[in-house]
């Protein structure tokens, strides 16, 4: 049982303020996805709930024990480090028992952990090399191997498959989900890859500038954004924004349409909607064709809607070319709003 | 001009200065220490040995290297985990604990004779506290064992920053995220020590004693100052033949011992600190 708290955590160095009041709580056995642009104090949060870096201010909670005051050996976690951290000094085999050994574990029980984690990250053949002998990928695996090895109530990962080249990074992943649904553990992973987040997560934590901006489900951070940051950074092309004017009783002028929209709001939003959320009909939006980029099963869209840049991922069977005038048609449920001085999400009543 | 001849190009120099100024006497000193004139002889190593310094000069000397090397490891590593820690004043730190290194040896082994001998800060202050009557005759021949430990002390004082020196740099290079990792998996800062900066230091531990042994076997200067010739070293022993008794063989075949010895301890370094193949980041 390892559920994660964190209350009300920020963190300073010197004036430059990295996190501010953090309040996060990840289910025992849940898997944890930090997402964010670089410099957003993912790094930051992983190492404070690791022990690593203290916070100025807060509390850290893991499985029901105040963590915060502990060094890290006594806060029941292991960690994959984005560069690995495998000691070049120690073989294979004694890169995952560290931990073991660490903690005095008999000897017959060490080589047998070490050998079943070795199996399950498909290393068995290398532990008796060093790390100096060893490809990128296979470091990576030992990292991941020695975390294991501990059968720890919590791992927490820094963005471990960003030193992997594309393909690789692809196997490493499903592998790694499937390992981590076999154990029992509590997962923080840190990335910056939105797609690794999705097809990761159980749950997401979206960070902007030092704040989690919302933590949902993946569909539920894709669908319902909860502020304008999420829309704009997760997606493929990101979602659209196009500025709407009230027009009262909840209908609102968006590029020169009328929409319903949320009944008890100001007189200013904007609207929102992802690219594939469209189709072509008439009585839409007015889309003047810029680019036409075929993607095998549909085709990315991008057009002048009210003098911004609009996307659309349309069906690859519609004709469409530069400098055509489109009229794009929005599915109404996937219509969102958002306010434009708080950038938060508005609901349509309901 | 040809890239690759370039750099040889360029070491030729040094190179040439060190065959006609290191390696030609070397090999010189080769020759006589094997040769008189009926030509090659082992008549100087026999004399050598059977001179009765000999072997005092030799254990003295081994010993007071067995003392002072692996004290001065040990104090060395301690500094340098203190100095390597550190988050300001680093630099100023290491300046002040370098500054006997700027000094010559036997400038090191007068300030401890002014220390050490009958009229000297210990004795005048030992007088002052009224722990002894009249001044005390610490170095004299008849108490080997204190003129033994003043020249570890000053060797110690004289020399140990340079171990230091290197080992903070060699610390300097191991990356945090090994640290990091060590503590994650369990380890406290005397675990750390052992498992991560002492293998990791490996490289710059060689260096600092291969370099260390080599100049504690040629100690003399401190031994003079502080002993005189109550307590025989090797490298008094060659000075000995070559200006005392004017007997360039003896001092030659004395001084192949010595290289003997350096090399030996050489070998034994890179051999116990030596890095298993693949073993490098
Ligand atoms: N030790 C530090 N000293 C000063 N600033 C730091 C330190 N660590 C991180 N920062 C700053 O805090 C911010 C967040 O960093 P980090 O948590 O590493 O971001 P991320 O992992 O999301 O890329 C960055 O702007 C970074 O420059
Ligand atoms: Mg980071």
């Amino acid at each position: 049982m390892a559920e994660i708290v964190v209350k009300n955590v920020a963190k300073s160095f010197g004036a430059f303020q990295a996190l501010h009041s953090i309040d996060l709580t990840i289910a025992d056995q849940e898997f944890m996805v930090l997402l964010g642009a670089s410099g957003c104090g993912k790094t930051t949060l992983l190492r404070i709930i690791a022990g690593l870096e203290s916070p100025s201010q807060g509390e850290v909670w893991i499985g029901g024990r105040r963590v915060d005051q502990l060094p890290p050996r006594q806060r029941g976690i292991s960690m994959v480090f984005q560069n690995y951290a495998v000691f070049p000094h120690l073989t294979v085999f004694e890169n995952i028992a560290f931990g073991l050994r660490m903690k005095k574990l008999p000897q017959a029980e060490v080589r047998d952990r070490v050998e079943r984690t070795a199996e399950l990250m498909h290393i068995e053949q290398l532990l008796q090399r060093y790390s100096g002998q060893l490809s990128g990928g296979q470091r990576q695996r030992v990292a991941v191997a020695r975390a294991l090895a501990m059968e720890p109530d919590v791992i927490l990962m820094d963005e471990p498959l960003s030193n992997l080249d594309a393909l690789l990074r692809l196997e490493m992943r499903a592998e790694l989900k499937g390992v981590l649904a076999g154990s029992k553990t509590t997962t923080i992973y840190v990335t910056h890859d939105q797609v690794e987040a999705m097809s990761l997560a159980d749950r997401i934590s979206v960070m902007n500038g030092g704040r989690i901006v919302q933590a949902a489900s993946p569909v539920e951070v894709y669908r319902n954004p909860a502020a304008r940051f999420v829309g704009s950074f997760i997606g493929n092309p990101p979602m659209n924004f196009i500025a709407a004017t009230s027009d009262g009783d909840g209908r609102y002028r968006v590029a020169g349409l009328d929409l319903d929209g949320p009944a008890a709001a100001g007189p200013r939003l904007e609207f929102a909607i992802r690219p594939e959320d469209m189709t072509v009909a008439p009585g839409g939006l007015r889309a003047a064709v810029r680019v036409v980029e075929p993607l095998g099963a549909h085709t990315l869209v991008t057009c002048e809607v009210d003098g911004a840049v609009f996307r659309a991922v349309l069906d690859s069977d519609l004709r469409i070319a530069p400098g055509d005038e489109l009229s794009l048609v929005p599915k109404p449920d996937r219509i969102r709003w958002f306010d434009p001085e708080t950038s938060s999400a508005v609901p349509v009543a309901s | 001009m040809n890239n690759k001849s370039l750099p040889y190009l360029l070491l030729l120099p040094a190179t040439l200065f060190l065959a006609v100024f290191f390696v030609y006497p070397f090999a010189q000193i080769a020759v006589q220490a094997f040769t008189a004139e009926q030509g090659f002889t082992l008549q100087h190593f026999d004399k050598m040995a059977t001179n009765w310094k000999f072997w005092p000069s030799f254990w003295n000397t081994i010993i007071l290297a067995a003392i002072v090397v692996p004290l001065q490891l040990v104090m060395a590593l301690a500094m340098a985990s203190i100095v390597a820690k550190l988050k300001t004043g680093r630099n100023s730190i290491l300046y002040v604990f370098t500054i006997p290194l700027g000094l010559s040896d036997l400038a090191a082994g007068i300030i401890w004779l002014a220390i050490f001998e009958q009229s000297g800060f210990l004795s005048s202050m030992l007088v002052g506290l009224g722990v002894v009557d009249r001044p005390v005759l610490f170095l004299g021949y008849q108490n080997l064992w204190v003129i033994f430990i003043a020249v570890i002390l000053a060797e110690l004082w004289r020399a140990t920053a340079i171990v230091m020196v290197i080992l903070v740099s060699g610390m300097g290079l191991i990356p945090k995220e090994y640290y990091e990792a060590a503590e994650v998996f369990g380890a406290g800062p005397w675990k750390r020590f052992l498992k991560v900066t002492l293998p990791m230091l490996r490289p710059s531990l060689q260096t600092a004693l291969i370099l260390r042994t080599i100049a504690a076997f040629e100690v003399f200067a401190v031994v003079v100052a502080l002993g005189g010739t109550s307590l025989p070293v090797l490298v008094g022993q060659t000075y000995d033949w070559q200006f005392n008794l004017r007997d360039s063989g003896g001092a030659a075949a004395t001084a192949l011992v010595i290289l003997a010895i350096s090399i030996a301890a050489t070998l034994v370094f890179l051999r116990l600190l030596r890095t298993p193949r693949g073993a490098t980041p």
